[in-house]
């Protein structure tokens, strides 16, 4: 996983290369042919690589398809003012005309339309009204030095979902071989060398540590493969931005989510019989991390909703809301401080809780003590 | 100094006392029995000893110290629940299993060397424990519970599932360890093994002592009146002997209160009877345990 998630990235950026070096040829020049049963359509055919010729006939137009000469053509049919339909005939199954044949066809009816009611530089703008250039200001009206848009969005959206999957791995891994050790009775011998508190502590840091490794790998190589990617690929690619404090931000809460899910999962190793048991177990908790990931595309289009102020402090939630949040739109300072102090207080709560659950149930073997019996035991014991 | 000191330790699950007020002392170089039925709190009493659990009331020193993370090392056990991570290796298996005892990767590899070919495991040590049979599995568990030179050793049932030849292996080596001094701890429901391996004895049931100290003094305290004859030929009436028990290849005097075994013994040489046995007769602990655990229901 750890370097796996790098090289799948390299590979895709390898892969992008050769798909695009074979898919080229597909956009070189290309010509259609039309049947211009209104008339007045002569003028525009020219569009981009896509040449348009006329026909006088519609069954001369066929002839030429069926010969390859055209790729396609269509009809302009004498009442196209008032009903608007176009004819489209092709030789090729297809779900809909590709964008660049729709658009040819477009520019060129618009052209002919407007041709000599307007200049031809209000023909072009009409073809193309808005061209969006947003700038985001600071509040001293100085240009932000980090600005929005979807470049930002891509990198802690696949971060939080390796922040995300790396958490539950580890945990469960954890949790997987703490249920392992008391399935096989290998924690008797394990407690009779180190103290509970000792072997909890080993166990939390010990993963801990693997999955702070795989994190730091993914955060380091991020930037260069971004690099390696903005100019090489381009385009769309070469937008994307890592924001500020990413990085930072991503260790941290990789570090305290973690300890959270790592601690819990301790606590369910201890009270289930076997593995299997505890992972089924484990899934209440790993669900509310998930969380954020469902609500991507409601967070993008709503970033100022309450309802993502309780998913950054919700400590089970926050780790990955936060990293999502911060590719959308800029957290108060105030929701960063909160949510971390309470994610430590939860992982103090249940270190806490963890450790008592630990002394009484890791040597008692057989059925699964029931959530109330668990609550009892701590009050009493 | 003993070995073990266990002193007044009392442990309560949930309401239920499992250990109630046991005490017993444990001596350097000695075998020790811990018996008892099922649930008597055997086990509640090892983890004790062990430093798994803590006992509510009561102290366990070992060689004058309190248990404490630094006596960890100086404890062996073999738990009567066995396993091993049946992925790893068995020399790897082991070198962890020291490692966590205090013992370095160097010193911890050549003494599991020196055990594996003492026990004739050698062949074995790259094997993963996976691939071992049941027999071998406990061998193993054997050496990580003596690899790191322990002053105490615990074993719980060590003898279930080894063949005859391993069982005379394991008794070998247990005697070497009394030998150097060690304490020994078995636990087991083979009465036989702790008639043959155990200076001292202690029982408990319902978790209190009901039995302990010398195994030939309490066998004696628990003797019948009575003494077990293989003769040849026929055997007329002896005078003193309340009944005769006929078993297969000998016979069971059971004497009447005035009598003792030295008068019967004379009575039976002065009848010219040809005698190829005399003994006096101290019930199997077997006997004994059954004894006091039907008590113990009454």
């Amino acid at each position: 996983m750890t370097l796996i998630v790098p090289l799948i990235v390299l590979l895709l950026i390898g892969v992008f290369h050769l798909v695009s070096g074979i898919a080229r040829p597909t956009v070189e020049a290309m010509t259609i042919g039309y049947v211009d049963e209104l008339g007045g359509f002569q003028q525009y055919t020219s569009q981009g690589n896509i040449t348009l010729v006329r026909f006088d006939t519609q069954s001369g137009a066929t002839e030429a398809l069926v010969k390859g000469d055209i790729k396609e053509y269509f009809v302009i049919p004498p009442d196209y003012i008032s009903a608007g339909g176009i004819n489209r005939y092709t030789l090729e199954k297809q779900l809909a005309a590709s964008p660049a044949i729709t658009a040819a066809i477009n520019n060129f009816l618009l052209g002919n339309l407007l041709a000599g009611k307007v200049p031809a530089a209000t023909i072009a703008r009409i073809e193309a009204p808005l061209n969006l250039v947003t700038t985001r200001l600071t509040e001293t009206g100085d240009v932000a030095p980090e600005q929005g848009g979807y470049g930002n969005l891509i990198i802690p959206f696949v971060f939080g979902v390796l922040l995300a999957l790396s958490i539950i791995f580890s945990s469960t891994y954890l949790l997987q071989g703490l249920a392992d050790e008391k399935e096989n009775r290998l924690i008797e011998i394990l407690l009779s060398s180190v103290s509970a508190r000792q072997l909890l502590t080993g166990k939390v840091l010990g993963m801990g540590a693997a999955g702070l490794v795989q994190v730091a790998v993914w955060v380091i190589s991020a930037p260069l493969l971004l690099n390696l990617a903005s100019s090489s690929v381009g385009g769309f690619v070469s937008t994307i931005r890592l924001p500020a404090n990413f990085v930072v931000l991503a260790v941290v809460y990789f570090i305290l989510g973690y300890l959270l899910f790592a601690v819990i999962s301790a606590a369910i190793g201890a009270i289930s019989s076997n593995s299997r048991e505890g992972q089924q177990l484990i899934g209440v908790f790993t669900l509310p991390a998930l969380i954020p990931l469902w609500f991507t595309s409601l967070l993008m289009f709503f970033p100022d909703n309450p309802v993502w102020v309780f998913f950054t402090i919700f400590p089970l939630s926050s780790p990955v809301e936060v990293i999502m949040r911060v590719g959308v739109s800029a957290i108060p300072a105030w929701q960063v401080v909160v949510s971390i102090a309470v994610l430590v207080l939860s992982i103090i709560g249940t270190l806490l809780l963890t450790i008592r659950i630990f002394r009484t149930y890791l040597l008692m073997y057989g059925k699964r003590p029931s959530i109330g019996e668990v609550i009892r035991s701590l009050r009493s014991g | 100094m003993p070995a073990v000191e266990v002193s007044r330790i009392v442990k309560t699950f949930a309401d239920k006392v499992v250990v109630n007020d046991l005490s017993f002392s444990v001596a350097q170089g000695e075998i020790f029995g811990l018996i008892g039925p099922n649930g008597a709190g055997k086990t509640t009493t090892i983890r004790m000893m062990m430093d798994i659990i803590k006992p509510d009331s009561g102290d366990v020193t070992i060689l004058g110290e309190k248990l404490s993370e630094s006596t960890k090392n100086k404890l062996g056990y073999l738990p009567e629940e066995r396993g091993l991570y049946k992925k790893l290796r068995v020399l790897d298996s082991i070198i962890y299993l020291a490692s966590l005892k205090g013992m370095d990767r160097h010193s911890a590899e050549e003494k599991a060397n020196q055990l594996l070919s003492q026990t004739g495991m050698l062949p074995h040590k790259g094997k993963k424990i996976e691939e071992l049979s049941r027999g071998m599995g406990q061998i193993i568990q054997f050496i990580v519970s003596v690899i790191h030179d322990p002053e105490l050793v615990v074993l719980d049932e060590p003898f279930a599932g080894l063949d005859p030849v391993n069982v005379e292996l394991l008794k070998g080596m247990l005697f070497d360890l009394k030998n150097q001094g060690k304490a020994l701890i078995l636990s087991t429901h083979q009465m036989n093994e702790i008639e043959e391996l155990c200076d001292r004895i202690l029982m408990i049931n319902h978790g209190r002592s009901v039995l302990y100290g010398n195994l030939v003094e309490i066998k004696s305290r628990y003797r019948s009146n009575s003494v077990l004859l293989e003769f040849e030929g026929e055997m007329g009436e002896v005078p003193g002997v309340a009944e005769k028990r006929t078993h297969k290849g000998y016979v069971e005097l059971v004497l009447d209160g005035n009598t003792t075994p030295q008068q019967v013994l004379e009575r039976l040489v002065s009848q010219r009877a040809v005698i190829n046995r005399f003994e006096v007769a101290t019930p199997p602990l077997n006997e004994i345990f059954l004894r006091v655990v039907s008590k113990a229901h009454e």
